[in-house]
């Protein structure tokens, strides 16, 4: 196939799915036969698309002309590719858990689900191949309207005040900022095309950058930066599975992934050195990077410490994309991946935990190890891999992270980092360890709990040994990476 | 042709009858004002003396690009409602009246094309008053008492409105000595400077902006929409405040010349905050509404701010964002009345709490509502974002960051009257769990469905709407220079 084709039919095929899914409302086994299928053929189209961009090509397609100048266009580099091949990877394994999650739990509207999700799939993957900001844009927008059903799923008072706040504070930031800087950049470089080294070199009074910067990336709500970062904790109120793949993987990283485009493309990393204009936003990176761990370590519910540690990680990945060198840049680049895997692992537990024994507080779980000992070990795994200790992938993206703040000179953001990987043992090992060796007080009936629904388990086991395998082969995520810089 | 239609619908005195006759000249006056636009186009501005007397002394159509684009938006909504009315209309109306719905239809049509199309300013006021004077009728023909006293309302507002416009007309007339508006074009600059001028400039634009409902003149319109029957609403929503703004474009660009309305009367500087003003009371009254159809009422004055902020940024792409967000709010407005005009005919009523649960029983209906509501909001890939995009685009080309800023502002308000609706339909459950709600027929859901493709299509292919809106706004700043 060609790779042009692959590239559009990897933005369609979900869509496609979706209508099968729609079509197979009233028979539950063909409809997640649908969803599997379409998740592998997705793996498989975004896969055939690596070699093409190893040997240096970047696959275009353009689809439609919307204003003069502007249109919508798909093209996949190096960057795009890597994000497309953890949403769709990591697809598969969640429809999987989500079938044993959804039946395990009896849930309601589990077309709707299925449906909204293959639509948020489809918008992830727009996202990540878009070749200008105003194509991301509108997959952006549609993966938010796509995952608002999902978050307000259960219908009662909380879920849709979660769903308000997502969606408001998602949408506002978009539209009050996100489409402010675009219609500027518009205005001032005419054009929104991603290109290598950005587009606005001498194109705008160096002084107003960071302004337009500070409207990027908090306009970029999804990347939650503080103080938009509210939705993130709200959205909670979904499904595990939808808060494991899309707000541990699909929608945070869209939003990162974005910064990170921005940066590289749109400013262009060396216009953005030369005029120093990416200090504020670093810094206020680094406060959310901070006071998010700090936020974590006092939630007792499960999922809350799960978002607020979210909120942080994807601070991470914008302080990479702020030091502005190559060898952060692979830094966040990476963290996007092994992120990723680490947290699906921890939502995935979470999830787990909640299908067998219904509790969602930390404090109720003590104990709870020794009863679910393989879920427990996918746990603290994950929780490793998130602190960045070998032998787990977590530590390549902090490594990398570490030494690009070195490399800029910003020794103040290297013991942010290290202070801040202090406060992830601080509020991820407890949990673990607690249910290992915690005593089980008020539990009458521990005896009765057992593991999770099995495709639970097979879905947490996976993504556990996936954290590992990125520490021995992260070799393809950092040639993805530099392939970006390539040439520079 | 809708003229001719009118007096044969109430002679047919049937009510299924006047309805194919209505739609059908409903749909020839579309394609002849797509005729129009194309060959515009092609062929430039196309003037045809009526009764054969030569301009200056008898009355003369001129169509232009701007007024051709007008009359499509107006022929092509009443084309499309049309087919929705029937089904729509007899579920609403006392049966024997509806004869007469479209009778008053027909000659508000004809009234809204008249008034686009006249080349002559008395002529625009005798149209005026046909489109007025029916819509009165179309308001109280509803079966809700109240819609009575909302259409008398309406009449008292929207006479002095056209007192004003007739005001306006004859101080005209006694200075320049004429009623074309070419002739008045080329005199008004000669006695400019006379107080009497600028009287008749002020009382016309006043009397206009009553009837676009311009903030704060707007009272007579919420309750209008609200009482008026589904497809009646969805027609003035799309057509008759539409042709009001479209004549304040014609006296002050065309008439008086931008360099008196902006240079001399400095109107912009008036328009402009009574705009942004307007937006936002219009936008923060709609979301404390509790009846859907009173609250798309408020929305409407809201969203002709946003045009207003457009013509009054008087630039060429200022001008092309406002004639722009005149289609596509057109388009949208439409397509959300349709769409309440269906949830009407299931469970009789628009109020929010009734609402509760239909997106599960309507999911068709309430499906259009929300992309209809999205296109308000100006989400992309609908028309919303592209009156956005230009209007943003114009405020920066001034430099005007804080108008870009509240434009972008009040959008989430709009979001956030939207998504009141949006939570009831789908995320509450049923007041009354018994009833049972079935999806509205497909008469209804067909022509809802056009619109909203519309909104979608005229989203992403822009080239016709966007071509025709530049090329219009720079004819009418051109006759500046």
């Amino acid at each position: 196939m060609n790779p042009a084709m692959a590239a559009l039919l990897a933005v369609f095929l979900p869509l496609l799915g979706a209508v099968g899914i729609v079509l197979l409302d009233k028979h539950p086994n063909l409809r997640e036969t649908v969803t599997l299928v379409t998740a592998a053929a997705l793996f498989l189209v975004v896969y055939s698309l690596v070699p093409a961009v190893y040997s240096g090509h970047e696959p275009a397609a353009h689809l439609i002309e919307l204003v003069p100048g502007l249109s919508l266009a798909l093209r996949v580099e190096p960057l795009g590719l890597l994000f497309a091949l953890i949403a769709s990877g990591l697809w598969i394994v969640t429809s999987v858990y989500s079938i044993g999650y959804m039946r395990g739990n009896d849930e309601s509207h589990q077309t709707r689900f299925y449906v909204c999700f293959a639509v948020a799939l489809s918008a992830t993957v727009g996202v990540a191949f878009a070749a200008n900001m105003l194509t991301l844009f509108i997959f952006y927008e549609l993966l938010t309207l796509s995952t608002y059903p999902l978050v307000a799923h259960k219908g009662t008072e909380e879920a849709r005040r979660g769903g308000r706040v997502y969606l408001g504070l998602l949408l506002s930031t978009s539209i009050g900022f996100l489409l402010l800087a675009m219609v500027w950049t518009w205005y001032s470089a005419g054009t929104l095309d991603f290109v290598k080294g950005g587009i606005l070199r001498d194109k705008l009074d160096p002084g107003l950058l960071p302004l337009l910067l500070a409207l990027y990336l908090f306009g970029i709500g999804k990347a939650a930066l503080m103080p938009f970062h509210r939705w993130l904790p709200a959205a909670m109120v979904a499904p595990t599975p939808v808060s494991a793949l899309l707000h541990a993987v699909a929608v945070v990283k869209a939003g990162v992934f974005s910064v990170v485009k921005v940066t590289i493309y749109i400013f262009g990393t060396d216009l953005l050195r030369d005029t120093d204009a990416t200090t504020f936003m670093m810094w206020i990176a680094a406060i959310t990077l901070l006071a998010a761990s700090l936020v974590a370590m006092t939630k007792d519910n499960l999922k809350a410490r799960l978002a607020y540690s979210t909120v942080s990680q994807l601070a991470y990945v914008t302080l990479g994309a702020m030091l502005v060198n190559t060898t952060a840049l692979i830094g966040a680049g990476m963290h996007i991946a092994t992120h990723a895997f680490g947290k699906i692992t921890l939502f995935f537990c979470a999830g787990a935990i909640y299908v067998a024994t219904h509790k969602t507080e930390i404090s109720d779980m003590n104990g709870l190890g020794r009863a679910m000992p393989i879920t427990y070990g996918a746990m603290l795994i994950g929780a490793l891999s998130i602190i960045g200790l070998p032998p787990l992938g977590g530590i390549w993206s902090k490594w990398y992270l570490a030494i690009g703040t070195l490399e800029a000179g910003q020794g103040i953001m290297l013991a942010v980092l290290l202070i801040s990987s202090l406060l992830n043992v601080a509020y991820l090992l407890p949990i673990p360890i607690y249910g290992f060796f915690g005593k089980s007080s008020k539990q009458p009936n521990a005896a009765a709990i057992n593991e999770a629904p099995l495709p639970i388990v097979i879905a947490l086991v996976f993504t556990a040994l996936g954290c590992m395998v990125l520490f021995f082969y992260p070799e393809p995520l950092y040639g993805l990476m530099a392939l970006l810089f390539e040439g520079q | 042709m809708p003229l001719l239609a009118g007096p044969v619908c109430l002679l047919l005195h049937h009510p299924r009858l006047s309805w194919g006759l209505a739609t059908t000249a409903s749909w020839i006056a579309f394609f002849i004002a797509l005729t129009l636009l194309d060959q515009v186009l092609s062929n430039g501005t196309i003037t045809y003396a009526l009764g054969g007397w030569a301009a200056p002394w008898g009355i003369e159509y001129r169509i232009d690009e701007i007024n051709a684009f007008v009359l499509l938006i107006v022929s092509g909504i009443s084309a499309i409602t049309l087919p929705f009315a029937r089904t729509s209309i007899e579920y609403e109306i006392n049966p024997r009246r509806i004869y007469i719905l479209y009778t008053a239809w027909m000659l508000c049509l004809t009234g809204l094309l008249g008034i686009t199309i006249t080349g002559d300013v008395f002529n625009v006021f005798v149209f005026l008053e046909i489109a007025s004077l029916s819509s009165y009728t179309l308001i109280s023909l509803s079966r809700d008492p109240r819609s009575l006293t909302a259409a008398f309302r309406y009449l008292v507002m929207g006479t002095i409105g056209a007192t004003f416009i007739l005001i306006g007309i004859a101080l005209l007339y006694i200075m320049t000595g004429t009623l074309n508006m070419m002739d008045l074009s080329q005199r008004i600059p000669a006695v400019a400077d006379t107080r009497t001028v600028k009287m008749a400039f002020t009382f016309l634009i006043v009397g206009i902006g009553l009837k676009a409902a311009l903030f704060p003149m707007h009272f007579w319109l919420p309750n209008a929409y609200a009482f008026a029957p589904s497809a009646v609403s969805a027609l003035f929503a799309g057509t008759a405040t539409k042709v009001a703004v479209y004549l304040l474009l014609r006296f002050f660009f065309t008439v008086f010349g931008p360099e008196f309305s902006f240079d001399v009367m400095q109107s912009d500087r008036v328009l402009l905050p009574l705009a942004l003003v307007g937006v936002f009371a219009a936008s923060t009254a709609a979301i404390v509404q509790s009846d859907v159809k009173r609250m798309l009422g408020y929305s409407s004055v809201a969203q002709i701010g946003y045009m207003v902020i457009g013509i009054s940024l008087v630039s060429v792409l200022g001008v092309t964002a406002g004639i722009l967000h005149l289609f596509n709010h057109a388009l949208m407005k439409a397509a959300l009345f349709v769409s309440l005009g269906c949830v009407v005919y299931r469970i009789g009523s628009t109020r929010l709490t009734d609402m509760a649960g239909v997106g599960r029983a309507m999911p068709w209906t309430m499906g259009a509502f929300v992309v209809g509501g999205l296109s308000l909001v100006g989400v992309p890939l609908t028309v919303g974002f592209i009156s956005k995009w230009y209007l943003i685009l114009a405020a920066l080309e001034q430099q005007w960051w804080w108008l870009a800023v509240l434009v972008l502002v009040s959008s989430l308000l709009a979001l956030i009257y939207i998504w009141r609706v949006v939570e009831f339909a789908y995320f509450k459950a049923p007041a009354d769990p018994a009833r049972e709600i079935t999806e509205a027929p497909a008469t209804l859901l067909i022509p809802t469905w056009l619109l909203i493709l519309a909104n979608v299509y005229f989203g992403i292919d822009t080239s016709l709407t966007v071509g025709v809106a530049e090329r219009a706004a720079k004819l009418l700043m051109g006759t500046a220079s």
